[in-house]
């Protein structure tokens, strides 16, 4: 087996295995939504989304093989989302 | 040997080529549907924080079961563009075609889902339009028109992706698009696994709400 082959399993094999662990977060997520529904839901959701969306983007779409200019845009975008709604929920929590 | 080094560069075929601007024109069109979508999940979390209990009734409506069985489809969705993505980066172009046509398999298995969904909630009278629809206190009406906007709009980009997948297999088959100019099918994976984290968001939001 050459050393190219053997390389190229192991990309797939990780590739596999970020899906292994996609499916078993959204899992994870809907069992705690079923089993402590109320803040132990929201707070799954809100740990447990970011880090699938964060495992889609970092293997499935190479960010980590991104230069610094990808990943300075889309830390611009993402921080720019947080702004709005942090400013937002801040805005109507203390009406 | 002048030419064979161009070719090398692999600017011998195409000569306007740009492999760097090209993904990053691709990832910034993706921004801006990040923004599109934050933007509908921004009326989400605003309008929420109004009609809690509203939200909470409204979520009970949708099937959780259905959501989750469609979040597991894309996501394996993902995992066969990207296996199409790697074959192609490793030289085995003949397999992206294959993977990229699961892909649309499970796009079309996903869209089905999402016929029953929608036909339900047209029984139940609550489609857009429809007097029941009409009947409920604001926050459930607000819950189903941001229901029925986001999951349209992903929707609509299901069925675009799926489109801009068959394209990017067909390029591969053809040639044109190979290991050494990939760039292409790859933009084709980015924007699917855009779609994928589009709904990886909506599935909490809308169908675990209740």
């Amino acid at each position: 087996m050459s050393a190219t082959s053997t390389h190229s399993r192991d990309g797939a094999g990780r590739l596999v295995a970020v899906w292994a662990a996609l499916v078993a977060l959204t899992l994870t997520l809907v069992a705690v939504n079923r089993l402590a529904p109320g803040n132990p839901g929201i707070v799954a959701a809100i740990l447990i989304t970011p880090t699938k969306a964060a495992l889609v983007l970092w293997f499935f779409m190479h960010l980590r093989e991104e230069g610094r200019a990808v990943r300075l845009m889309l830390l611009a975008a993402v921080v720019t989302l947080i702004i709005f709604i942090g400013l937002l929920m801040l805005d109507y929590s203390f009406r | 040997m002048t030419a064979q080094d161009a070719a090398l560069a692999g600017v011998a075929s195409s000569p306007h080529r740009d492999d760097t601007g090209s993904r990053m024109g691709m990832w910034l069109f993706l921004l801006t549907e990040l923004l599109l979508f934050g933007g509908l999940f921004i009326a989400y979390a605003a309008y929420r924080s109004i009609h809690r209990a509203d939200f909470h009734r409204a979520g009970e409506e949708l099937n959780a079961i259905l959501g989750v069985a469609n979040t597991i489809v894309l996501l394996t969705s993902s995992l066969t563009v990207a296996l199409g993505v790697h074959a192609l980066r490793e030289g085995r172009e003949r397999e992206l075609p294959r993977w990229f046509g699961v892909t649309i398999l499970l796009a079309l298995a996903f869209l089905a889902v999402k016929a029953v969904e929608w036909s339900t909630k047209y029984q139940h009278g609550l489609f857009p339009g429809q007097p029941g629809l009409a009947a409920l206190p604001p926050g459930e009406r607000l819950f189903f028109g941001l229901y029925f906007v986001a999951t349209g709009l992903h929707a609509l980009h299901v069925v675009l992706g799926a489109i801009v997948l068959a394209v990017a297999a067909s390029f591969v088959s053809g040639g044109r698009v190979d290991r050494d100019a990939p760039v292409l099918a790859e933009n084709a994976g980015l924007y699917w696994h855009l779609v994928d984290i589009i709904w990886i968001f909506i599935l909490p939001l809308f169908y675990l709400a209740a």
